[in-house]
């Protein structure tokens, strides 16, 4: 493996200046499950890991009712699912972290290193987009914060400029009568990449007949994890009904540009968005049904 | 020739020492420089769980762990399971149930597994299931694996 040091930032401040400083060359390391193999791949030119696993911002794991999620970006997917209030309220996250790689790489990766590595396939980032997140970010010029689905630009990369960080995400409270949803189709029953995945978040009526609101969010069918903007304004105000959820559906795969690959072609991959799309917006709806 | 650094640890609750490279992985280090040759290399990138460890009390693939990061941490490896006269009950569980064939997945199954009972001893055999999808094994077809991890919280229970 190409040589490089090795730093363990204690403060935001100081891991800002290492990588301000050495611009390119240096890369945070997180859970390390991707940026490790990455390098002993040969993919990243690496001269400086910058750990920031001893900063205390990066591991804040706080739920409020009130105030909602703040999760660091170095927490493990297995902190996410430990916490039981934050499982009911945000179920979609939890759908995603714990079908991240198997029970050893749940143990490191964390949601946000998910979202820095950037993947179009990356199962944790539907998720944080239907459910609002907002990435907060430090830098040289001090702190700011972006919406999540501006967040990635192109595969494995972000809007990171030279010398920033991402700290945390911040995820709003769940309204109520809300909920979240998210699944991918692979072809095995775990340890896999999407094929396509879907995200959904859906607010009903106290009656939980009609859609108040609703976002959907699409992996693996663009170069960048995708929000349905049209897909998820079109069910506002409208019925639960099938055919309300098809239009969507239908809507969602229209703004789908998917590539052929190894994991599926083009043509399967709108076809999986319009399956997905349905089943992440009824699941959702069911579990707002569901709750007492 | 790369700089190396000073790293303290705990493995198997012993204090150790140790000079390494910022890119030898925990693996490395563990195979190359302390001679515990028990966590194996597979595939190298998080794939097989043939290098499985225990890391402050979370399972992990060592190969996806850098060495300095273990500084003032706590490692467990295959190597501690065992006393001196007596197999732990997870290894005995394995040769009772015939769970291994060539043997070379059989440490990272075990970690793997002692994590499992260590977090949910009275595991179902779906849990099971999908707690060891991170470790491959090529010989035994996985049932046998399954049983010996059942028979060991039986056992554990008793």
């Amino acid at each position: 493996m190409q040589d490089f040091s090795y730093v363990s930032a204690k403060t935001v401040p100081e891991a800002v200046a290492l990588l301000d400083e050495n611009g390119e060359k240096a890369r945070i390391l997180a859970g390390g499950t991707d940026l490790i193999v990455n390098i002993r791949e040969g993919r990243r030119d690496v001269g400086l890991v910058v750990d920031v696993k001893s900063i205390p911002e990066v591991n804040v794991l706080n739920y409020d009712a009130n105030t909602g999620l703040t999760l660091g970006a170095a927490v493990e997917c297995y902190k996410t699912y430990a916490v039981d209030a934050i499982c009911d309220a945000y179920p979609g996250l939890i759908d995603a972290t714990k079908i991240i790689g198997g029970t050893a790489i749940q143990g490191r990766a964390g949601v946000g290193g998910n979202l820095c590595n950037a993947s179009p396939a990356a199962d944790c980032i539907p998720p944080l987009i239907v459910l609002n997140a907002t990435c907060v970010i430090a830098g040289p010029n001090g702190e700011r914060e972006l919406p999540v689905e501006q967040f990635c630009t192109a595969p494995g990369q972000t809007a990171l400029e030279k010398g920033e960080m991402l700290v945390s995400l911040k995820i709003p409270a769940p309204a109520s009568n809300s909920s979240s949803f998210y699944l991918r189709f692979i072809p095995r029953n775990e340890m896999d990449i999407a094929v396509v995945g879907a995200g959904a978040s859906v607010t009903l009526d106290a009656a939980k007949q009609t859609i108040v609101s609703a976002r959907i969010a699409l992996a693996a069918v663009a170069p960048t994890p995708l929000f349905a903007e049209d897909a998820s304004a079109s069910l506002a105000g409208r019925e639960v009904s099938d055919a309300a959820i098809d239009d969507a559906a239908r809507a969602a795969q229209a703004i789908a540009r998917p590539i052929s690959d190894m994991r599926g072609t083009a043509e399967q991959r709108t076809h999986l968005v319009g399956v997905l799309t349905r089943r992440a917006l009824n699941g959702a709806i069911q579990r707002v049904r569901d709750a007492a | 020739m790369a700089r190396k650094s000073h790293v303290q640890t705990t493995i198997n609750g012993e204090t150790v020492e140790f000079l390494c490279e910022s890119r030898q992985s925990l693996l490395e280090v563990l195979r190359d420089e302390l001679y515990l040759t028990g966590a194996k290399e597979g595939c190298n990138n998080g794939n097989c769980g043939a290098c499985s460890v225990i890391l402050d009390g979370r399972l992990v693939n060592s190969c996806l762990v850098l060495g300095v990061e273990t500084e003032g941490k706590s490692v467990e490896t295959i190597e501690g399971l065992a006393e001196p006269d007596k197999l732990h009950p997870i290894q005995d569980a394995f040769l009772e149930n015939a769970a291994l064939q060539c043997g070379i997945c059989t440490p990272g199954f075990i970690m793997s597994a002692k994590a499992l009972l260590d977090s949910n001893p009275n595991p179902t055999e779906h849990e099971i299931r999908y707690w060891l999808a991170g470790n491959l094994c090529r010989c035994t077809g996985y049932d046998k694996i399954v049983k010996a991890v059942m028979d060991a919280a039986k056992e554990a229970s008793a």
